[in-house]
Formats: C-alpha cells, structure tokens, sequence
C-alpha cells in the first residue's frame, strides 16, 4: 500500500484498518460491527478453550486429508493431461467447468449420498482445492522447455528420468501456483463444508456465536481463519520465491 | 574413405507429421576421428539430419548405423551439443556438466570429477557453482559442449554450437576444438551457416540442397593445418578454393 506516494509497511496499513474498525465499533453504527478491542479480547478468551481446540483439531484434519487427497490426485492427473493429448481434451473440459463451477452447491448433494460428517467436509476440500491444481499443473509441463527433454534423452534418460529429472522440476513454479491457489480454496472448502453441514469444527462455532448473537466472537473467528489461510499461502508464496530464480531465467 | 566410416546413413528420408518433407535419399558417411560438417540453405534439413543420426527422431525411410549397429534411438557413444544450450535452469555449472553422467547413475564423487576436468578443459573452472543465467552464450556453449565430453562420446554432434557468439570468440572456440580432436579421437558431426567455418574445420564437408534436403555434393578440403596459424591457412590457396567451390554451388540455392 502507498500512501501520499511513499511506501507504508504492511502492519502500519492494517493498523490504520484497525483504527477505523475501532471508530465505527465504538459509533455502534450497526450491531453486528463490534469493536475490534472487543473482538480481540473474545478472541483471547475463546483461544485457550476446549471447544476451540476441538474445532481446530476437527478442521484441521479435515483440511490436511483433502488438501492431500488434492495434491496426490491433482499432481499426477495434470501431469497425465498434459501429456496425453486426447486424455487432456477429454478431462479438460470437465475441469474448466468445475474450476468456474460453484462447488458449495454440490455440498447438500455430498450431504445426502455421503452423509452428515467428517468425509463430507474432507471431500468438499478436494474439490475446492483439486481442479486448480490439475490446471495449473497441466500448464507448467505443457510450457516445459521440450529443447530440454530432447537434451536430457540424447543423454540416455529413461522416461521414468524425463518426469523426474526435466518436466517436474521446468513445471514447478506453475506447480506450486496451482498448490497456492487450492490450499487457499480448500480453507474456504473447509468453512463453507462445515457451515453447510453445522455441527463439525469451525463451522459448528461459526454457527453458534451467529445464533446467539456473539458477534465479538464471530469477528475473532473471522480472524483466526483469515490469519490461517493467510499463513499457508505464504509459506507456499515462500517456496515459490525460492524457486523463482531460475522460473525468471527460463 | 566409407570403409572407415564410424558413422553411415543408408537412403534416410524424413516427412514431418504435418507431411512437410524434409530429407529425400540422404546417403553418406562420416570417417571416424574426423570433422564432418553440414551445410546448407536454411530449412534444408540439417538440425532433422542431425537428430536422426543421434537417434532423437526416428527415420521415415532409410537407415542410420553407428559402429556397426542400427540406430534406433539415443546411445552412449553419441553425445548432442544443442544449439539453444539446452542447461538446466536450476542446477549449477558442475551439476549440468555432470548430468549425462547423473543419468547413466555414476556416483556423485565420481561424476564431479570428471566434471571437474572437463569444466577445466573449457576453461570454467572458476564458474563451477554459477548458474546458467549467469553465464554468457559463448560460456554457456562451453558448458553444453563439456557435458557432451564429460559422457566420454566417440561421436559428437553439434547443431550450430557458434551461433550466438561473436567473431572473436568463434575463432577462439574453433581453435579450442581443434585442438581438443587431435588429441581426444573423437569423430564430429557439426552444422554450420559460415562456408569460411566450414572450410576451415572440416575433413569432410556435405553440402544440402533445399528442402527437401538431398547431398549436392561432398567435399574433402585437405588442408595442411600442421603447425600453421590460423591467418596463415585461412590465406592458404586450398582453403580459398574450397571457400569459392562451396559459394558456388550454395551461391545456386539463394
Ligand atoms: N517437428 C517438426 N514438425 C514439422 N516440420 C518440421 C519439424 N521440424 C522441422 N520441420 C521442418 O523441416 C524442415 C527442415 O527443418 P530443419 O530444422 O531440419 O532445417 P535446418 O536445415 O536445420 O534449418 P536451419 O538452418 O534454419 O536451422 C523445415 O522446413 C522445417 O519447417
Ligand atoms: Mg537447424
């Protein structure tokens, strides 16, 4: 953020948003706006909590398995479309559908056919997070440098070596784009699965303090997600930037 | 001569997927221990010729034989020098010169060694952990011609390896390479625009006609370069033939 043309620090910038939040909380412009202060010490008391580590370990592991259900079908499917041409038109068109497609209305649908608990929540995260994964994938090893798969055969590589040793690593900084993207997409799959079916995890708590009227609470669950989700994607923004240094020389 | 031919192509032709025709009835062969070069018109077939003797792409007719043996795909005793360089963008210096190596599954230490000299025989040694992008064209193609010694090759085959440096550099390099066949045995395979980098390297020289690319003619400059500097071959009376036999015939193709 740049403010009257010079560079404000990023905790300076939410200081300032924080200011405001503070300023209309304390206006009681609308009841359903607390004041941060206020958010920030429900936040505190709910932290140590049972119930709060239950949510957390519930969704957690919700989000783990999906995630890694994503990346273990995802990698390897996109990998497959992009080099199998008539397997890539197939399956593409049903991931181009899917990736714009409003996942959280097959949720009720999961609802029915799986039933109300942990599977439902787990596959909602694999759906949100798999199809930008596969996309994002099947486009690193379609651009992959072929000049480089030519080098690596002339030297003797077996095709096992070509995956392994050329288009995994040309294809990984669009690989970690993908797992970006999906593991942002599967926190919001792990919420929306959650508040969908309402009595798991975070989506339970969610459920509980809009009822009631906890706003307070409310925000500060608010936060803790978003500071979650914010976390996982940089410390895979992390690894991208590691591998960015030959991603810009290509 | 073909009686000692390392390598020998029988009657290739080549048509791409799409039905462009590139190489018709292409025949001849390649003495071991010498420098060959293809030349050419852009598009005649050369980078095609080249990629089916190192067995990249399959033949659609004819046959290519190495050592006595069909080719039918890569092989150990065939090393490419690719004129995009063909690094890898994430592994240093060592590891890249190292990578033939790598593949075939030598050890570590055992392979950086070798790397190790090749490296020094380019003159790199200093640049052993820098990337590819942090190297110049001419060094880069250092790099991509030592990975293609570091394998220890019979055959190397060039596409354009002096393409993107300049002039300075091109005479050095030629000079480098020569220098390293009268002592290494090695037999290459080289494709080149330059008639003067032609005449001046080659034992043997095989002219393309346009696509679809046939031998025109093959030509054996026999050029005494015992000793000589390089100023004094390039004013030799052979070398200026040679030069003006190749202009003649590709000077027909423009
Ligand atoms: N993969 C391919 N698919 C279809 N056609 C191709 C392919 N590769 C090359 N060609 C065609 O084959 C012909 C010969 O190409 P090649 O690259 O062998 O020529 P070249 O002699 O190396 O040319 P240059 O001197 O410009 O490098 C060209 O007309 C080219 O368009
Ligand atoms: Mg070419």
């Amino acid at each position: 953020m740049t403010l009257f043309g010079k560079k404000v620090p990023i905790l300076f910038s939410l200081a300032i948003w924080f200011i405001v939040w503070e300023l209309i909380g304390q206006a009681k412009l609308s009841t359903i706006i607390p004041p941060i202060s206020g958010v920030l010490a429900a936040g505190i008391t709910i932290l140590p909590t049972a119930k709060f580590s239950a949510a957390v370990s519930i969704s957690l592991r919700s989000f783990i398995v999906g995630m890694a259900l994503a990346l273990a079908i995802g990698i390897p499917l996109g990998v497959v479309m992009a080099r199998v041409a008539s397997l890539g038109k197939i399956l593409g068109m049903w991931v181009n559908i899917f990736i714009s497609a409003p996942i959280s209305a097959l949720v009720p649908v999961l609802m029915a056919v799986i039933g109300i608990g942990e599977t439902t929540v787990v596959i909602t995260v694999f759906l949100f997070a798999v199809f930008v994964i596969i996309l994002d994938t099947e486009i690193g090893i379609k651009q992959a440098d072929r000049s480089l798969v030519e080098m690596a055969r002339c030297f003797g590589a077996r095709p096992y070596q070509v995956y392994t040793k050329i288009l995994f690593l040309c294809a990984l900084p669009e690989i970690l784009a993908g797992v970006r993207l999906g593991a942002i997409r599967g926190v919001k799959g792990v919420v929306i699965g959650q508040l969908l079916i309402a009595i798991l995890g975070v989506g339970e708590l969610f459920e509980l303090y809009s009822q009631h009227f906890l706003m307070e609470e409310f925000w500060a669950l608010v936060i803790i997600v978003f500071m979650f989700a914010f976390a996982v994607s940089e410390s895979v923004a992390f690894l991208e930037r590691r591998v960015d240094y030959y991603a810009n020389t290509r | 001569m073909s009686a000692d031919a390392i390598v020998e192509v029988k009657e290739v032709g080549k048509t791409y997927d799409g039905g462009v025709e590139a190489l018709t009835g292409v025949s001849l062969g390649l003495p071991r221990g010498r420098l060959s070069t293809l030349l050419g018109p852009s598009g005649c077939g050369k980078t095609t010729l080249l990629k089916i003797i190192a067995g990249l792409i399959p033949p659609s007719s004819g046959e290519v034989w190495v050592k006595g043996k069909k080719v039918d795909g890569p092989g150990p005793e065939r090393a490419f020098v690719f004129q995009d360089f063909a690094l890898l963008p994430w592994a240093n210096v060592l590891r890249n010169v190292a990578f033939g190596l790598e593949l075939r599954g030598t050890p570590k230490e055992q392979r950086f060694e070798v790397a190790r000299k090749q490296i020094a025989e380019v003159g790199l040694s200093s640049f052993e952990s820098s990337y590819p992008h942090q190297l110049s064209g001419g060094m880069r193609q250092r790099v991509g011609l030592a990975r293609a010694l570091a394998v220890d090759a019979d055959i190397i085959l060039m596409d354009e390896p002096f393409s993107s440096v300049d002039e300075q550099t091109r005479r050095k390099f030629q000079e480098e390479l020569l220098e390293l066949l009268r002592h290494k045995q090695k037999t290459v395979i080289f494709v080149t625009h330059s008639i003067e980098e032609a005449a001046y390297l080659s034992d043997q020289i095989v002219l393309l006609s346009p696509r679809p690319g046939t031998v025109s003619k093959i030509i054996h400059p026999n050029i005494d370069r015992g000793g000589r500097d390089p100023d004094e071959i390039r004013r030799d009376k052979n070398y200026l033939d040679v030069v003006d036999e190749i202009w003649q015939i590709l000077k027909q193709y423009i």
